[in-house]
């Protein structure tokens, strides 16, 4: 049995000009021990998706419909008093922009220790220890000292591990990291991600990862659902992945990745984009939502929407003519 | 020639913080620490380094978004540290920001057409009621968001979006220079592009220049002019963008683009591992700075700090060594 299974998630927010369909009809597992890395165009739905995972979303406007299975629980028929000991103990999340989910009044170790204190019932010393620690294994310098600071003395970066810290001190389950490491240099982020795989080695936890760093999705995930406006498109283990994308989109998103040793070939450059803008969520879109964009769209791609058919071992994607088999190189 | 857009010399910003659990006296973060570099018109300075280690307080530094400790900003030739609020109001349009977290910058009560006319009013860059709502639509265009973004809230978009959100409000001001802080790290690879290609064409067409903090390495690489590499407050190392990248000097730059993630999976790599804690920068180590995680330090470094010199060809490094060995030595 997988740890967390989503069928059919639909979460749509009422705005005055329309239904905005976030996401419309995702549906993913995620095994014990396993990292699923979720990427896709900013504005895709991979936040939303995770907040639905939490039940975060505010209902109203927005509604989440669909199935979410965590360990066989319906997580969607539970009181908000059930989903409470579940967030932050079992499933906790790393959220994308820290300030937004750390409290400005709160010393950070009163944050990280407050988790502590609810789900682990440790006491006010016990949970500062803790937090001292977790503030240590995330590579904050001074953890005594920084204990008792606020967020807004913290940088960018530091507050983002605060978070992780945070995330990581219940030993969860199932860990939801949304841009985990976009604030962090590269060495940070190398000891961040080392961490995550800990908590995975320790707990058997898994973790879904979204990121714009398909770096970070080659080093650490196991298998990657590709998103775009609201839809799964494709999906594959880390390799078959990059190797061999089968949706147009995906093939442009790889293709579009900067890579550095851009310096030897002279001059500065253009970035590499994906020509034309994803299309409104208001309203059913016909056909196949990569249509707009896509330079091998057809009548039959705006007519009739691809359904995922399975492309290779373990691979499938929503195109009409992505090839089954793999491309000769 | 004339004097460069910006000029930032020996700039210091040390923030006071309460001593430890048991003393009354307090202490202080020696968050920059003797900071000097220029941006000119129609350039690209890159600000990287370690998570910590000053740079977003440079860029606040700038914006004179409070005092500085120590040192000299100076803009188009005028000092900028020391100007009157009166003062201020011109250059706040000159230089804009994008903030390196971007929810909360925006004001969650405006809508977006009303964050991006604010400026534009207050500045009086339109002269009338329809120029003032044909730029603001011209703007969102620009950063690639859907129309129907005019009539929403902050809370309403993806974090990329709302990014994208705060880059449209630092363009609203017309500005000479912008100061990008982290201002496209939420963003996929491909509306990145977008964002950066738009801001390198600003940049050949009216000269914009941009000091662009980033963890990014990538990407910097693609777009920047120069890079300068901080740690622990200074600046250990500054060149040429090739330079940087592909004959990098200073051992912390070395090992830092060393760790970047190649897009490949089982790509074997060979990161240079910091060893030893991150220091503090409240208690910054003696002498070299990056002493405690050097892989090549030797005695000289504990006590005597290195000082920013230019080499022949015009790279500016802050270390003891002459030439970086292949290999650190067998002592690690
Ligand atoms: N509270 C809300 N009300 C209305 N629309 C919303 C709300 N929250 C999100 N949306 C919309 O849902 C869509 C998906 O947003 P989401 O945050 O999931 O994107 P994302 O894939 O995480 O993007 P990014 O990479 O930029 O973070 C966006 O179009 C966004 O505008
Ligand atoms: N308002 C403040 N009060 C006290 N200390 C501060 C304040 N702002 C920043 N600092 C400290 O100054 C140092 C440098 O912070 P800064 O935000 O400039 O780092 P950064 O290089 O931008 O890091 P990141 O890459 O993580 O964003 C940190 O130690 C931080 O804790
Ligand atoms: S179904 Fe058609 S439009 Fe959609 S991705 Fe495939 S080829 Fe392109
Ligand atoms: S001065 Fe010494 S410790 Fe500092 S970077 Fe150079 S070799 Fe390393
Ligand atoms: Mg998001
Ligand atoms: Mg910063």
């Amino acid at each position: 049995m997988a740890l967390l299974e989503v069928d059919n998630l639909q979460t749509h927010f009422r705005t005055p000009e329309g239904i905005n369909r976030a996401v419309d009809g995702v549906s993913f597992h995620v095994d014990e021990g396993e990292t699923l890395a979720i990427v896709g165009e900013s504005g895709c739905g991979k936040s939303v998706t995770s907040m639905s995972l939490m039940r975060l979303i505010a209902e109203p406007p927005g509604r989440i419909a669909g199935s979410i299975r965590f360990q066989g629980k319906e997580l969607l028929q539970l009181s908000e008093r059930e989903m409470r000991a579940i967030r932050g103990n079992d499933i906790s999340m790393i959220f994308q922009e820290p300030m937004t989910s750390l409290n400005p009044v709160l010393t950070v170790g009163r944050q990280i220790g407050e988790t502590l204190r609810m789900h682990q019932g440790l006491d006010k010393q016990g949970a500062e220890a803790r937090a001292i620690e977790m503030l240590t294994l995330v590579g904050i310098p001074e953890p005594v000292r920084r204990v008792r600071e606020y967020p807004h003395q913290l940088s960018g970066g530091m507050r983002q591990r605060v978070m992780i810290a945070m995330a990581l001190a219940c030993n969860p389950k199932l860990l939801i990291a949304d841009e985990p490491t976009t604030a962090l240099d590269v060495t940070i982020q190398a000891q961040i991600l080392q961490l995550m795989l800990g908590l995975k080695r320790r707990v058997g936890a898994a973790i879904v990862l979204i990121t714009h760093d398909l770096g970070v999705v080659a080093e650490i995930a196991e298998r990657v659902m590709v998103m775009y406006a609201g839809r799964k498109v494709e999906e594959a283990p880390v390799t078959e992945l990059f190797r061999s994308p089968r949706h147009p989109y995906t093939q442009g998103l790889l293709g579009a990745v900067p890579k550095l040793g851009s310096s030897l070939t002279g001059a500065a450059r253009r970035l590499a984009e994906i020509p034309g803008q994803v299309p409104s969520l208001k309203g059913r879109i016909e056909g196949c939502v990569f249509a707009g964009r896509c330079s091998l769209a057809t009548d039959l791609c705006r007519q009739v929407a691809p359904g995922l058919e399975e492309k290779g071992p373990r691979h499938i994607a929503a195109c009409h003519y992505a090839r089954k088999e793999a491309a000769a190189a | 020639m004339s004097a460069p857009l910006l000029q930032v010399n020996d700039l210091k910003k040390h923030f006071p913080v309460r001593g430890g659990l048991f003393s009354r006296k307090s202490n202080w973060v020696y968050a920059v620490d003797g900071v000097s570099f220029e941006v000119e018109r129609g350039e690209t300075l890159s600000l990287v380094g370690e998570s910590g280690c000053g740079k977003s307080t440079v860029g606040r530094a700038i914006l004179r978004l409070f005092d500085i400790t120590a040192g000299q900003v100076v803009l188009d030739g005028q000092r900028i540290d020391d100007l009157s609020p009166g003062g201020l109001r011109s250059m706040r349009r000159r230089v804009q920001v994008v903030f390196q977290d971007p929810f909360s910058s925006l004001n969650p009560r405006m809508r977006v057409r009303d964050i991006l006319a604010e400026p534009i009013r207050n500045f009086g860059l339109a002269k009338s009621a329809a120029e003032l709502d044909a730029k603001v639509a011209a703007l969102v265009d620009t950063v690639r968001l859907p129309r129907d973004a005019l009539g929403r809230r902050p809370h309403e978009f993806s974090g990329g979006q709302r990014q994208r959100i705060g880059i449209a409000r630092a363009l609203a001001a017309e500005p000479e220079l912008i100061v990008c802080d982290e201002a496209v790290s939420a963003l996929d690879v491909s509306v990145k592009a977008q964002i950066v290609n738009l801001l390198q064409d600003l940049q050949r067409e009216f000269g914009l220049a941009l000091l662009f903090i980033s963890h990014d390495l990538a990407v910097v690489e693609h777009m920047t002019h120069r890079v300068a590499v901080m740690y622990l407050g200074k600046i250990v190392e500054m060149a040429g963008r090739q330079q940087i990248f592909t004959a990098p000097r200073h051992p912390y730059t070395k090992a830092l683009l060393s760790a970047v993630p190649v897009p490949e999976p089982g790509a074997i790599r060979n990161p240079i591992i910091l060893k030893g804690d991150v220091p503090s920068p409240i208690n910054p180590p003696s002498g070299c700075r990056f002493h405690t995680r050097c892989p090549f330090v030797f005695d000289r470094c504990r006590t005597e700090e290195p000082e920013l010199r230019s080499t022949e060809d015009g790279q500016w490094v802050a270390c003891h060594l002459k030439a970086l060995p292949e290999a650190p030595g067998p002592a690690h």
